[in-house]
């Protein structure tokens, strides 16, 4: 104790050097944190895009492809399904709802999702949350749109704005379903989700604003208008994919290998947790990469703490010399350098973890609303304590190397003054 | 019981290294207790040599090195550290002070690492600050001004009188100095004799007093030239 004492001292004798060793330490503390709980939150958000749903069935693909264009609108379905087939899963014994998805159409580059309002009841992402309105309702008629929260907020819509959808997926698409507008109703919560992006249909509005489509363009001469595709059937032919939940969980992979073994057409259900699984391992590479970046930033604020205490030495050596002429013994010195990097990077840590919170307290709101993304200014994970010991026990390895020196110098000069 | 020698040399021999001669041969050397001697020689004659022998940073290379009693170059390294620290109180030519630390805590420093030290200032005085700020008094370093100043802004007289209540802090039986008076001016080289003599004579320490300034020598009750002792080949030199 005694000497942690002097060694406090001796740092605060330097304290200019040693205040910005502290700063870059503390800064790259709290960088290594930041980006650790960011990856961790991003991680568990983007495992949590979707959640309590059991199964998502679409043509037959990859489930990584199934994945990301039903839940992230990303790419386009390989196939349809038909709606006989849905209908056959959707009122089977084990299955409590499903929401059935049908896409291909597009608004400003926000894609046009075609459901019904199960979708509102039942989709739910995070932490089992439902979605919530920000204003307004779920549609109820067939020309009524309801809004992600980034849809609305990008483009500027409210209540009651009339809205075109192309047709398509592209951004500028020329092609325009301009003759049957669709009047927004409701805007949803942010969710964090694709569902901030997306622009929310009924199936019969999809179906209506095809009618008088074939084959994927406008047929010539064929012309009907909104009232009158009302008058037809708008019951949809087919849909790209649907959601499951099942009765019991237990279900999940009997009702999984009876759609995948279904005969009359080629279908694929994925379990949702495990594709978005393998979907992160894809992109872990990046993750990993920016972790190991910050890492290094760490260790090269620990090498910058070597690089001053170890110039430092040479002038301390008349001060380790009349440390042993008071009965230092060179295992003191040892513990006396040693113990200053120690010291300096604790304090650099706990600098770090205060920088950090206040970050996240200024930050948390800014990253919540703008991404969907919730920060939790809790006590520091295991990980992240793990992290913090890893930093410590490294900050020691390091600090022994200029003590070991001092350690040799003190047996060398004994108590004769070199300097 | 018959009160052992402060030191006492016994055919001392030292070299750096084995093949290399040896710098000191001293065949015998005995400084009774409470005895002030002044050990002089020019540089080189190995007056550092002797006195990290002494402290028992460095072991001869043969003979024996007896202090109060105790053969330290039989001891463990760690052992003579502690030996040292309890028993033996340094002042050295200049820049004596850790520079980091106050007046008072440079005084009380020998305490913490010594046990015994710290419990004799303790006894002397009631407790460390006491005993410290007694020996600053005594030694004239007391104003207020001067002991809230940092060490590195008093003058070398006054570092020297610091380092000199250090060394006497806890009272240890051996006080080594080493050209402590070389960085002053003849003025207060008397009156910082005079002081060192007298904490000397108070806590009954026996002084050894290294010095190449011959003129100091008879202010001692005994003076050694080493170069006359030292019965070592100098040529290698």
């Amino acid at each position: 104790m005694a000497i942690l004492s002097l060694a406090l001292k001796s740092l605060f004798n330097r304290r200019y050097t040693a205040g910005l060793i502290l700063i870059s330490i503390a800064l790259s503390v709290s960088l290594l944190l930041a980006v650790e709980r960011l990856r961790v939150e991003s991680r568990n958000s983007f495992a949590h895009t979707i959640s309590g749903t059991d199964l998502v069935v679409g043509a037959r693909s990859g489930s990584i492809n199934l994945l990301l264009y039903s839940i992230f609108r990303i790419g386009d379905a390989t196939n349809n399904i038909s709606w006989k087939s849905y209908k056959k899963f959707a009122e089977h014994d084990l299955v409590k709802w499903t929401i059935p998805i049908s896409l291909g159409d597009s608004h400003k580059g926000y894609r046009v999702m075609g459901t019904n309002q199960d979708y509102f009841r039942y989709y739910k992402y995070g932490n089992k949350n439902s979605l919530a309105f920000n204003q307004g309702q779920p549609f109820e008629q067939v020309y009524q749109a309801v809004l992600g929260q980034e849809v609305a907020r990008e483009l500027g819509y409210q209540i009651g704005e009339k809205i075109i959808i192309a047709h398509g997926a592209g951004k500028t698409s020329f092609t325009l379903h301009d003759d049957k507008p669709f009047e927004v109703v409701g805007i949803l919560e942010p969710t964090g989700t694709p569902v901030d992006r997306t622009v929310h249909v009924p199936l019969e509005g999809i179906e209506a604003i095809h009618k008088d489509w074939i084959g994927g363009r406008q047929v010539a001469g064929l012309k009907i208008s909104a009232e009158e595709a009302l008058e037809k059937n708008l019951t949809p032919k087919a849909i790209t994919a649907f959601l499951v939940g099942l009765k019991s969980k237990i279900a999940t992979f009997r009702v999984q290998r009876e759609i995948n073994d279904y005969r009359k057409e080629p279908l694929l259900a994925i379990l949702p947790g495990v594709a978005l699984q393998q979907l992160w391992d894809m992109m872990g590479v990046a993750e990993n990469a920016l972790l190991v970046v910050t890492i290094l930033v760490v260790f090269v604020g620990l090498i910058g703490m070597l690089t001053v205490m170890l110039a430092g030495l040479n002038e301390r050596r008349r001060e380790m010399a009349i440390l042993r002429s008071v009965g230092a013994r060179p295992g003191h010195i040892l513990l006396l350098v040693t113990g200053e990097s120690l010291l300096l990077s604790l304090i650099g840590i706990a600098l770090g973890l205060l920088l950090l919170y206040s970050g996240l307290l200024l930050g948390q709101p800014v990253i919540e609303s703008r991404y969907g993304l919730h920060l939790p200014i809790g006590f520091p994970s295991m990980r992240e304590w793990i992290i913090l010991g890893l930093v410590g026990t490294s900050s020691l390895i390091i600090g022994l190397i200029p003590g070991y020196r001092a350690y040799r110098y003190s047996l060398s000069d004994g108590m004769s003054m070199r300097i | 019981m018959p009160q052992t020698a402060a030191i006492l040399l016994k055919d001392l021999r030292f070299g750096w290294r084995k093949n290399l001669p040896e710098v000191l041969h001293i065949a015998d050397l005995e400084v009774p207790r409470g005895e002030r001697i002044f050990i002089g020689g020019a540089s080189g004659s190995g007056k550092s040599t002797l006195l990290a022998l002494l402290a028992g940073v460095n072991l001869p290379t043969q003979g024996e090195v007896k202090v109060l009693g105790e053969t330290i170059n039989r001891l463990s390294g760690a052992r003579r550290d502690h030996f040292r620290s309890d028993h033996i109180g340094f002042v050295f030519q200049l820049f004596n002070l850790i520079p980091y630390l106050s007046v008072l805590e440079n005084v009380t420093l020998p305490c913490r690492f010594s046990h015994l030290r710290r419990q004799k200032a303790i006894e002397a005085g009631g407790d460390l600050q006491t005993e410290a700020m007694r020996l600053l008094t005594h030694l004239d370093m007391a104003h207020k001004s001067l002991i809230h100043r940092p060490v590195t802004e008093l003058s070398v007289g006054q570092q020297q009188r610091v380092a000199t209540a250090r060394a006497l802090i806890g009272a240890p039986e051996i006080i080594i100095a080493d050209e402590p008076t070389s960085a002053l001016d003849s003025d207060m080289r008397q009156a910082f004799l005079r002081l060192l003599f007298q904490e000397c004579d108070d806590t009954g320490s026996t002084l050894l007093f290294v010095s190449h300034d011959r003129q100091l020598a008879s202010l001692f009750e005994r003076h050694i030239a080493l170069d006359e002792i030292n019965q070592a080949d100098q040529e290698g030199q």
